[in-house]
């Protein structure tokens, strides 16, 4: 009995494929023929499963395909049937209809489902699910059945579901419906509840399935807005962190912050450009960046307050134009140094791509490292403020001046090392900027207003604060987003922050004590 | 020139008076422009149309200054928003503009402007009612951008949010303005925002008389708007207010409603510079949301700055000589002009903390 049934296996083994090729070289002529012809032979080498009939078929889906009598010719010359160089004096190229033209792209769907590639086969299931025919059960079917890579085969089973749910038949229907009800996907919904207008007797059932989709849509859509949010809170951590330290700290109002962001999203640039002539290290000339753009900002900040910010000690409206001065100039010397235009810096290999979480959610991965990167470089900044003899002089000197002073503190040193450090800070927030924000002469003007809205929001002077503050906003602003759109997210959220600060004029982290009254 | 901050007379001519002649003498020769606008082509003394429609601008920023310096030079509110009153007072305007501009539109419709028949308007948006009439858009110039800076100065003050707290607010307030009027399903042209004016007050534009009518307008402007600020630096409300600039909570201890006062100079201070923005878009002949930038503020109140805040006449002379500067500087090296607004702003800072009107006056202190 075994012996039997092996025999008969090995003899499917054997027959199957040569009957596909058959069935192959059986259709080819028909394409030669009439339109309805041609769309019959389209449909018969779409099931065929032969791997000559993709290339084929693309041909003729763009017009490259010629028939000489009923001999087919590839678009390089040869015999279609034998793959032999062929004659091809007068061939005419093969015209196609409207019909032919749909047959063509649900054999295609099918055809590419055993493609070697995976990303194409990835296509090839979407593009099914789209196109939803109960005629691509069986090709399907044999899909799934190869298929071994999950993402893929995941995509399959949708497109089976999918499939089903337009069967004549309502026990397949139901198999459909039990599979999409447990996806959980924008796409899935919408295909159920489309079959519910044409299947009342599945209302039950596709009901159910909806609720489950949208019970699990719910946690996924909140997951994304979370993400969303937080990454956009990482954002605004970043560039407010050094104004944390300038504004919030010192006390300094420097509205050239923003034009510091710039330098170091450019430093980011001409190491980016350096590294060019040294294919090894390119990949990591972003970490380079992150120094070089700290060291950059910082004597370009360390310069500024020596050189005018120090006389200005007091005055802070006076400050503020100053700054903004100071600003305007950056700005237009690199606009005239590196030309207006925006420039390109890279992402390594390492960062691109994204990354998948169970229920079907999609973090793009250059997202999460400008996350992971803003809470280092707050880690950074906590550190150096609570556990280095700079930080301990810098609380000293913002604390009480004169006392520290006397205590031999050399207060005009430790002004300008606390403001190249926040400084530096916005040079680290602009490495991380130019990967997800267009490097431009301008790229500071547009984080400005939103990082004084953080330091403000948060308590100024406050490092936990302005964490706390950044986040708040970015999560808020990605949440109001959905009904109401990008920029009236902005307004509202600037709108929430006056009448917040109306109830607390001093921000989330008031500080306490005597470093509030100076 | 208030009696607070002028230095004492020397002999011979008071100062107080010679620089009174000055002013009138200046603004004489300001309202001869347009009339040596009509002399024949060939005169030597003939001002071209350039002249006058860039004069009659910068008269409108005159305007503005002078706003600007009522607030920070005399209350000590350094508003970096104020360009956004001025261009609330410039839409306003705008609008009356493009409901006289009737079926005479590139689509020819007989009610609505251009733009909402191109994005698919029905019809008027509510908010769009009455501007067809000067008086309720003359109105509206002023109502819109004295609410605002009421609602705003309302906020901030009392919650004595004040100096770059205040600053930083305001400029957000431009900023969020900016990106609302970018929309096109703001009802305000997107960012194309108004433009192809025909006529105001029955007046065809771009006629040599309409830009004279205007032109005098805005010097009127002006010089009501000096007179009015003056008067009000002279009186006891200008005295508590540079109280309330020197020494804010002094004042409150002393029992005034530093709010209140603070609020009323703000406000009076946004109205003029919607008035100003008023009959800028007139003679300039477009509005778009450009105008809140909020680098426009804060080049406004550099003007200030340079001329010597405090001082009024000081922020005219200020945004004459930057604008001045920058007409004729772009015109032949338009990539020096921000290296010069830049250095302005830290020369002035430093060097010059009481303007040009500073350099013609003995240190107050």
């Amino acid at each position: 009995m075994n012996r039997i049934l092996l025999v008969l296996m090995f003899l499917l083994a054997v027959v199957l494929p040569a009957a596909a090729q058959d069935s192959y070289l059986d259709a080819l002529p028909g394409l030669a023929g009439g339109f309805g012809s041609q769309a019959e032979a389209v449909e018969r080498l779409g099931a065929s499963g032969d791997p000559r009939a993709l290339p084929l078929l693309r041909a003729l889906s763009e017009g490259q395909l010629r028939k000489r009598g009923t001999t087919i010719l590839l678009p390089n010359g040869s015999d279609a049937a034998t793959g032999q160089p062929a004659d091809a004096t007068d061939a005419e190229t093969v015209r196609i209809n409207n019909r032919v033209r749909s047959a063509l792209r649900g054999a295609l769907g099918r055809l590419q489902l055993v493609s070697i590639s995976s990303d194409e086969r990835f296509a090839a299931a979407n593009s099914v699910f789209r196109s939803r025919s109960a005629e691509n059960i069986p090709a399907l079917e044999a899909a799934i059945s190869r298929e071994s890579v999950p993402r893929v085969r995941e995509r399959q089973e949708l497109a089976l579901a999918a499939s089903r749910l337009v069967a004549p038949e309502d026990a397949v229907k139901r198999q459909g419906i039990a599979i999409l009800g447990g996806a959980t996907s924008e796409d899935s919904r919408a295909l159920l509840l489309e079959a519910r207008a044409t299947n009342p007797s599945l209302a039950g059932e596709i009901d159910a399935a909806v609720a489950s989709i949208d019970s699990r849509l719910i946690y996924k859509r909140a997951a994304e807005t979370l993400f969303q949010g937080l990454s956009l809170g990482s954002v605004l951590l970043l560039a407010a962190l050094g104004l944390a330290i300038t504004f919030g700290v010192m006390g300094v109002i420097n509205m050239a912050h923003g034009e510091f962001v710039m330098l170091g999203a450019y430093t980011t640039f001409v190491v980016q450009e350096a590294c060019r002539g040294i294919p090894w290290l390119l990949p990591w000339s972003l970490p380079l960046s992150v120094p070089a753009a700290f060291l950059v900002a910082g004597l370009a900040g360390a310069a500024l307050e020596r050189g005018l910010i120090r006389h200005l000690y007091g005055r802070p409206l006076e400050t503020l134009l100053m700054t903004f001065g100071v600003g305007m100039i950056l700005q237009q010397a690199v606009r005239l140094a590196f030309g207006a235009q925006n420039r390109e810096v890279l992402s390594p290999a390492w960062m691109q791509g994204t990354l998948s979480l169970p229920g079907g959610i999609l973090i793009t991965q250059n997202r999460l490292w400008v996350i992971v990167f803003s809470l280092l470089v707050l880690g950074l900044a906590l550190a150096a403020i609570r556990l280095t003899r700079f930080g301990l002089e810098m609380r000293a000197v913002v604390q009480n001046r004169r006392t520290a002073a006397t205590m031999g503190i050399r207060t005009g040193r430790v002004d300008a090392l606390t403001f190249a450090f926040g400084s530096g800070m916005a040079g680290m927030a602009g490495v991380a900027l130019s990967q997800i924000d267009n490097v431009s002469p301008n790229l500071g003007t547009g984080y400005i207003i939103d990082s004084f809205m953080v330091v403000v929001f948060g308590g100024v002077g406050s490092l936990m604060g302005t964490l706390v503050g950044a986040m708040g906003l970015g999560v808020l602003n990605k949440v109001i987003e959905p009904w109401a759109g990008a920029v009236l997210a902005k307004v509202a959220v600037l709108v929430i922050i006056m009448l917040f600060i109306q109830r607390r004029p001093r921000g989330l982290f008031a500080l306490k004590g005597r470093a509030a009254e100076a | 020139m208030s009696d607070v901050t002028a230095s004492p007379a020397p002999r011979g001519i008071p100062l107080r008076l010679l620089v009174r002649g000055a002013i009138i003498a200046a603004i004489a020769l300001l309202a001869l422009l347009p009339v040596l606008n009509q002399l024949p082509a060939g005169s030597a003394f003939r001002v071209s149309d350039f002249t006058v429609a860039v004069t009659g601008k910068w008269i409108c920023y005159g305007v503005l200054a002078l706003a600007i310096d009522l607030a920070w030079g005399y209350a000590g509110i350094l508003s970096l928003g104020h360009g956004a009153f001025f261009a609330l007072g410039g839409y306003a305007m705008g609008m009356h503009l493009m409901r006289l501009i009737g079926p005479r539109g590139v689509y020819g419709h007989p009610i609505l402007p251009d733009f909402m028949v191109f994005l698919g308007y029905q019809h008027l948006p509510w908010y769009w009612l009455g501007f067809d009439h000067f008086p309720f858009a003359l109105l509206m110039a002023m109502l819109v951008p004295g609410l605002l800076a009421f609602l705003v100065g309302w906020l901030s003050f009392r919650s004595r949010i004040t100096g770059v707290y205040f600053s930083i607010i305001t400029q957000a307030m431009t900023y969020a303005l900016m990106l609302a009027f970018f929309r096109n399903d703001m009802g305000f042209g997107g960012n194309n925002g108004f433009t192809d004016f025909k006529e105001l007050l029955g007046m065809p534009l771009n006629t040599q008389g309409a830009r004279a009518a205007l032109f005098y307008a805005a010097l009127a402007l002006l010089t009501g708007s000096l007179l009015l600020c003056r008067h009000i630096v002279s009186t006891k409300l200008g005295r508590v207010l540079m109280a309330v600039r020197d020494a804010e909570s002094r004042v409150r201890f002393l029992g005034y409603s530093v709010t209140a006062f603070k609020l009323f100079v703000f406000v009076l201070s946004a109205v003029l510079a919607g008035l100003a923005g008023a009959l800028y878009v007139p003679l300039v002949g477009i509005i778009n949301p450009g105008d809140f930038a909020p680098g426009n503020s804060i080049e406004a109140v550099i003007w200030v700055a340079v001329g010597g805040r405090g001082t009024l006449i000081g922020a005219i002379l200020g945004a004459f000589s930057v604008n001045a500067l920058k007409t004729w500087l772009t015109s032949f090296a338009p990539d020096l002009w921000l290296f010069v607004l830049g250095g302005l702003f830290v020369a002035v800072t430093l060097l010059l903390p009481h303007g040009l009107v500073g350099l013609f006056r003995r240190p107050l202190k």
